[in-house]
């Protein structure tokens, strides 16, 4: 398309259009409304709805506005009796099939053929004969079918192809026959699926969690930000009887686009989980009891003021979830602070914490969510980005699809939704190895690196991303969420940030949670308070907290767990911890078993609060429904422990109070990711290993569905297929070495436990690792990664 | 889990592999409906889920774009019928030369009704929606690829009974 101007004239008014231009984008550019149906602005062009009629002054018959491009001098009539006549009888035979079902459709009151029927079409229908009838399929648990509504417009199978990368929908059939669907029976399961249901203009794709509960027009809207990943994805809580009824795409280009991921549009589920805490509880005589705000909020404060008072403050450690707001994360590092102890991370899933200091003072993506679909070459080390970061993802397939080379670094071969130039995958020795092998490629130098490498020898696919990296003009090299979780994360952090200084990439992080990136700034690190400032003394990490027992711990919003790689190990830790004080939304068993002290917190939708995303913005929300029971939003509690602790400066009136005091310590902050180790940090130093000795090596990852206390309880995305609950996954070359049968049951045994699981033979894994990924109830406090397992038929 | 070799045949994929020589290595997909043809002719006469996913795998394509193309064409049978094919044509030419009688005899031979299939799998009948150009022959018929023409219901007979 070129920028040439070009003057139309549509209904009278002079308008100036791009030449090449839609018709339809200059008149919706302009305001002037063109009814339409299968038309969007992200998709292709399909022109098969017809609705969008209108008259050009000298073509012989009515023109489609979607397919029409503008020509110099172009006369248009959008409201002539040529182009409503045929405006209307469009709508008359889009309404020949379409059942008038309104009063029990999900759609009713938000459809786009009710309202072009009502605008645009006429009052009566000469149609007398029978509708036809299409059978409803079952695609999944997230998306309900009434297929019967269908006008083919062919939206969803567009969107499936052209933005999901995932063709699951068809129209098959010709004719009278044709339907959309999946042919075969089959779940659609796209992590962007849930978007075919905005697209859809009438009622024939809707949202099955949400199916037959509200109105649309009893609901009311508000504005709010996804909690899951750091896009920060924009959206809007539609909330009915006090509670969150659907999420659905705020726009915002910069963002989400319109889109949102089935994870964010649908986690609101766990908000209405049993699971909920709704009353605080004290352990007397071995059991929690339900007790009064007051007897909790002192027994904490005396639990503190004791553990500080007999043990020293040292004893006293706390973690925080990063999808907890800003504000949590500021007044609970600065409580802990203020009483005297630095044991305070949000770092729940990392191991390996020697270069902390050398962190950047907010790990971020280095360049704005956009850039990524104008890059020629990336290199992502340790991520499943469609998965954890898909909205991130969209724009690297988009950037893929115009001939990018994306390379991974991966603990096994993910399945991408576009082609990747290289997808080494190994264990946790292995890929260090790999990204090793691309850093001397590179020309990154270190006396370390021979020895390391050892006799593992760089090879063409190695120098091939030196090669696309170096030679792309817009390149970048990423640590994903898996990355943060390896034990020698420090040489892959120092070798990654050395490959992109080698090849001018931009070096940068995908931040794991809907707040990682806020944690950082707030402070909630052993080594920083907010905002970066050094500590005079470096506390515990979270590792460190989660292996050797403290005298007091606060946890708030996580379940180590699910989140830890060493599960066992901090399950067991948390239980031998003399005081545990758990701030939460959601108990779990395993929280009840060491908990000595619950206060019922808010959960995401339920507190106001403010995100900060993997390109730095900060984004606030209000709280849209209220919290269950007796359940208090956690920046009221921490001001509220403050006071009782008598800690100055926890006065805030409101959450305002808190960020503006935030705001003004992160002022002169500029976001670097430049990265300097010390020599000393890639001397000789390896804590991965690659030896299982002849066992199976554990291996896995935090999966997305899995990722935090709120998508773990979102039961219909649990029912999704990307949920794989009780699943092992082998190499199908092990599981016949095993004498095992794919989808066998299977007991595996670590560190001393049993699990029952099923085995599945997935190539994807690499030969030698078994593929058991932390957070699933299955594998709660069990085992840990990286460890070796066994896996014997039962 | 069947690999796309142990489902198309050999013959199949030679003759698919033959197609792909007429098309830009890049748009292999433009050999869909070759493939489709090979692979039905390999299952006696109809298409099954299994052979639409391995002409998919061998052509690069998503499962759901061939099942689209499969059920789009009246050509391919999507649904287990009869190994020979029998489409009588009732396009109006045909029709005003009597082809009604033509395919009551053919019905009452068998037993079944047009679309339908005779229980030992041996005849299909099937329904044929457009006209099969062999007006200037009427009434006509198509048995598997062949074209008889002016026929009677004993000339059918022959025809018919003459099958393995």
């Amino acid at each position: 398309m070129t920028d040439e101007l070009i003057n139309i004239t549509v209904d009278g008014q002079k308008l100036q259009a791009r030449k090449g231009q839609m018709l339809i984008e200059v008149t919706d550019a302009a305001g002037i409304e063109i009814p339409r149906f299968c038309y969007h602005k992200k998709l292709s062009v399909a022109a098969n709805c017809r609705m969008c009629l209108i008259e050009i002054e000298k073509a012989p018959k009515p023109m489609p506005a979607c397919a029409t491009p503008v020509a110099p001098d172009m006369i248009v009539h959008t409201r002539s009796e040529l182009a409503t006549g045929a405006q209307q009888g469009t709508m008359e035979f889009l309404l020949i099939n379409h059942p008038l079902d309104c009063p029990i459709c999900d759609q009713g009151g938000e459809c786009e053929l009710q309202d072009v029927a009502m605008g645009y079409g006429g009052s009566s229908s000469d149609y007398v004969e029978t509708k036809r009838v299409v059978m409803d399929k079952n695609i999944g648990p997230l998306i309900s079918t009434e297929l019967t509504r269908c006008i083919h417009c062919t939206r969803c199978v567009r969107f499936g192809e052209e933005i999901a990368g995932m063709r699951e929908l068809g129209a098959t059939g010709r004719g009278e026959n044709m339907r959309i669907g999946t042919y075969i029976e089959k779940s659609v399961d796209s992590e962007l699926s849930g978007n075919v249901i905005d697209l859809c203009p009438v009622g024939a794709l809707t949202a099955k969690p949400s199916r037959f509960s509200a109105r649309s027009w009893e609901l009311t809207q508000h504005a709010s930000v996804a909690p899951h990943d750091s896009v920060g994805s924009n959206l809007f809580l539609h909330v009915g009887n006090g509670s969150v009824v659907r999420a659905v795409p705020r726009e915002n280009e910069s963002l989400n686009q319109t889109w949102l991921s089935d994870r964010d549009r649908f986690s609101y589920e766990g908000l209405n989980s049993a699971d909920r805490a709704t009353q605080p509880m004290v352990r007397s005589n071995g059991e929690l009891q339900p007790v009064s705000w007051e007897v909790a909020l002192k027994a904490v404060a005396d639990t503190v003021q004791n553990t500080v008072k007999q043990h020293g403050a040292a004893q006293l450690g706390a973690l925080i979830s990063a999808s907890a707001t800003l504000e949590e994360q500021h007044l609970l590092q600065k409580l802990m602070r203020a009483v005297g102890s630095n044991n305070i991370d949000h770092r729940i899933s990392q191991l390996d914490f020697s270069d902390q200091q050398h962190a950047p003072v907010m790990p971020w993506l280095g360049q704005a969510i956009a850039d990524l679909e104008s890059v020629d070459a990336a290199l992502l080390v340790g991520s499943n980005i469609r998965k954890e970061q898909p909205l991130a993802a969209l724009r690297l397939r988009k950037a893929a699809g115009n001939g990018a080379k994306v390379s991974f670094v991966n603990s096994r071969v993910y399945d991408m939704n576009f082609d990747c130039q290289a997808h080494l995958a190994g264990g946790q020795r292995e890929q260090l190895l790999h990204v090793a092998a691309i850093a001397v490629a590179a020309g990154v130098e270190h006396s370390c690196l021979r020895d390391l490498l050892g006799s593992f020898e760089v090879g063409d696919q190695h120098r091939a991303i030196v090669k696309s990296l170096s030679d792309g003009e817009t390149a970048t090299v990423l640590l994903g969420n898996s990355a943060v979780m390896h034990a020698d994360y420090a040489m892959l952090r120092a070798l990654a940030s050395g490959i992109a200084q080698r090849t001018g990439a931009v070096f940068g992080y995908l931040p794991e949670g809907g707040n990682t990136a806020g944690a950082w700034l707030a402070g909630c690190v052993p080594h920083r308070g907010t905002a970066g400032v050094t500590s005079e003394a470096i506390g515990l990490n979270a590792a460190e907290m989660l292996s050797d027992p403290l005298k007091c711990m606060v946890l708030m919003g996580t379940e180590p767990g699910f989140e830890h790689p060493r599960s066992a190990l901090a399950q067991r830790t948390l239980k031998a911890v003399e005081n545990s004080i758990v701030i939460t939304s959601h108990v779990s068993q395993m929280m009840l078993d060491h908990a000595t002290i619950v206060l019922p917190a808010a959960a995401y939708a339920e507190t106001a609060g403010t995100f900060v995303n993997a390109s730095g913005s900060w984004q606030m929300f209000n709280g849209v429904v209220a919290p269950p029971g007796d359940a208090r939003p956690g920046w009221k509690i921490l001001r509220v422990l403050g006071n009782q602790l008598d800690v100055d400066g926890f006065d805030y009136q409101s959450v305002e109070d808190i960020r503006t005091e935030l705001k003004g310590l992160c002022r002169e902050l500029e976001l670097d990711n430049r990265y300097e180790p010390d020599g000393a940090m890639l001397a000789d130093r390896a804590n991965s290993t690659g030896d299982a000795n002849g066992e199976l090596m554990r291996s896995g990852d935090l999966p997305a569905l899995r990722a935090d206390m709120l998508v773990r309880r979102a039961k219909s995305l649990q029912r999704s297929s990307d949920a794989q609950p009780g699943v092992i996954s082998l190499n199908s070359s092990d599981l016949s070495r095993l004498g095992i049968e794919h989808d066998a049951v299977v007991n595996v045994e670590q560190d001393g436990a049993t699990v029952v699981l099923k085995a599945k033979a997935d190539d994807g894994v690499p030969i030698g690792l078994a593929w058991l990924p932390l957070g699933g109830q299955d594998v709660a406090g069990f085992g840990a990664l990286d460890q070796p397992l066994r896996v014997t038929g039962s | 889990m069947s690999t796309t070799e142990s489902v198309l045949n050999a013959h199949s994929r030679e003759e698919i592999d033959e197609w792909l020589t007429r098309y830009p290595p890049d748009q292999k997909q433009s050999a869909v409906l070759a493939a489709l043809r090979a692979a039905q002719h390999q299952n006696d006469g109809f298409l099954t889920v299994e052979l639409m996913d391995a002409v998919a795998d061998y052509l690069d394509m998503t499962k759901i774009a061939v099942y689209e193309v499969a059920s789009f064409y009246s050509m391919y049978e999507t649904k287990p019928v009869g190994r020979h094919c029998v489409a009588i044509c009732t396009n109006i030419s045909c029709m005003l030369m009597g082809s009604d009688t033509i395919v009551q005899h053919v019905e009452k031979k068998y037993g079944i009704k047009l679309g339908e299939s005779t229980p030992d799998n041996k005849i299909y009948l099937k329904v044929e929606e457009e006209c099969l150009a062999g007006c200037d022959g009427g009434p006509m018929m198509q048995v598997d690829h062949v074209y008889h023409m002016k026929l009677t219901p004993e000339k059918v007979d022959q025809i018919l009974d003459e099958l393995e």
